[in-house]
């Protein structure tokens, strides 16, 4: 252990290349600390983003979905991957403990993400709202019905029984 | 170690140090992996703007409900959040290998390398499983009347709408969903399944590397945090996966 804490000295003092100047490390109980907190914090999110899945699956299943009740649950589980992701780059990746400038050149370029995400999401609702009001024939065959299926046992395969 | 700061501020646009304090090397992975991020967020990106075109898309509860020697029974999401928990246990000894080796703990750096080439290959067999399974499973769907028996395909997807006064073995009986489920999921978790693969190839090359010294000769364990990096990336690379194919 003492030998080990020499070396961390001289690997401190000593930087293996002439450009970088300074380290950062943490001492080990520091270190320590901070990894199986940030452990503890993605396995919980993780755990919650599974209910909420479950739960968005146990709506699905309910005779009147509620829309916009799905719609926020999504939302929330991708603001708890943001979350998630925030936690991986900024402690797992040491981009936390870099210097601002770096950053900067990291972080400023993914903001690029906001207007790719929204513009092409819209482009596709967009199409889809054309096809709908002009290709009759695709709304048809392409939206579900809300109703439930009654049950005809017994239908072998190639023999499927309709019922209107 | 704060206090070494002030003396190199004033000269680190001028030569001789990196801007940045960073290695080279370590840089350029990072401009990488931001490069990277481009590429797996624009294959996501598209594949929600074909979901957003689209009047029905399955649920993914009900195509990713199976657990293996579960047999039929339906649990939806619970594989899949082992999968996640492996990749982020693999994450976290990734982190304690990088660790030692800021150390220069030889020992360290081998053992936590092991395990998290463990967890990378374990990731790597459930995800076979899973592709298994969805090609090779069979569902019954109403083709024009008549009832075909489809797995998950490029060509196939049998989780369409519910079709209506049909059943099939006392079980409802599914329309043809939308095709492109099958090229979109195959494709991006193939692609992230062939980034776990190189970075379990580049970790097995990083151990060899260690075992061997080459790393102690040098000075320092740069190396190491550079593979490191990557590993981490595919761990953040399957958080958003994770969100667009599973949850929502």
């Amino acid at each position: 252990m003492e030998f080990n804490n020499l070396k961390f000295n001289y690997f401190m003092q000593h930087p293996a290349f002439e450009e970088v100047s300074f380290y950062q490390h943490h001492d080990d109980d520091t270190f320590n600390k901070k990894i199986k907190k940030t452990t503890i914090l993605l396995s919980v999110i993780t755990i919650i983003e599974l209910g909420i899945g479950l739960l968005i699956y146990n709506i699905h299943k309910g005779e009147h979905p509620n829309d916009t009740l799905v719609l926020m649950f999504k939302g929330l589980v991708c603001i708890l991957t943001l979350a998630k992701a925030f936690y991986i780059v900024s402690v797992f990746m040491h981009l936390g403990d870099e210097i601002r400038n770096f950053i900067m050149t990291i972080v400023v370029p993914l903001l690029l993400f906001i207007w790719f995400i929204i513009a092409f999401l819209w482009d596709g609702n967009s199409y889809k709202n054309l096809r709908n009001e002009f290709d009759k024939d695709f709304k048809v065959r392409t939206t579900p019905s809300s109703h439930h299926s009654t049950v005809v046992p017994g239908v072998k395969p190639g023999e499927a029984e309709l019922k209107k | 170690m704060s206090t070494t700061v002030t003396t190199h501020q004033t000269k680190w646009w001028s030569g001789g140090k990196s801007p940045f304090n960073l290695e080279y090397g370590k840089v350029m992975m990072w401009y990488f992996l931001m490069s990277d991020a481009f590429t797996f967020g624009a294959f996501l990106i598209s594949y929600g703007t074909i979901r957003f075109s689209q009047n029905f898309w399955p649920d993914p509860n009900v195509v990713f409900n199976a657990f293996p020697g579960a047999g039929h029974a339906n649990l939806p999401l619970a594989f899949v959040s082992v999968m996640t928990f492996i990749l982020i246990i693999s994450s976290v000894t990734m982190v304690k290998a990088v660790h030692a080796g800021h150390k220069g703990d030889r020992q360290g750096v081998m053992k936590w390398l092991f395990w998290t080439i463990v967890g990378g290959v374990a990731f790597l067999s459930c995800q076979a499983w899973e592709w298994h399974h969805l090609i090779t499973g069979e569902h019954a769907v109403l083709v024009n009347g008549k009832i075909e028996m489809w797995g998950q395909n490029m060509r196939h997807n049998p989780w369409g709408p519910i079709a209506e006064g049909v059943t099939f073995n006392g079980e409802h009986v599914r329309t043809p969903g939308p095709v492109a489920f099958g090229g979109y999921f195959y494709g991006i978790t193939g692609f992230h399944g062939f980034h776990v693969f190189s970075g379990v190839i580049i970790n097995i090359v990083m151990l060899l590397m260690t075992q061997k010294g080459v790393f102690e000769r040098k000075g320092h364990y740069l190396m190491i945090e550079k593979a490191g990096l990557y590993w981490h990336f595919v761990d953040l690379v399957w958080v958003f996966v994770f969100l667009c194919f599973y949850l929502i």
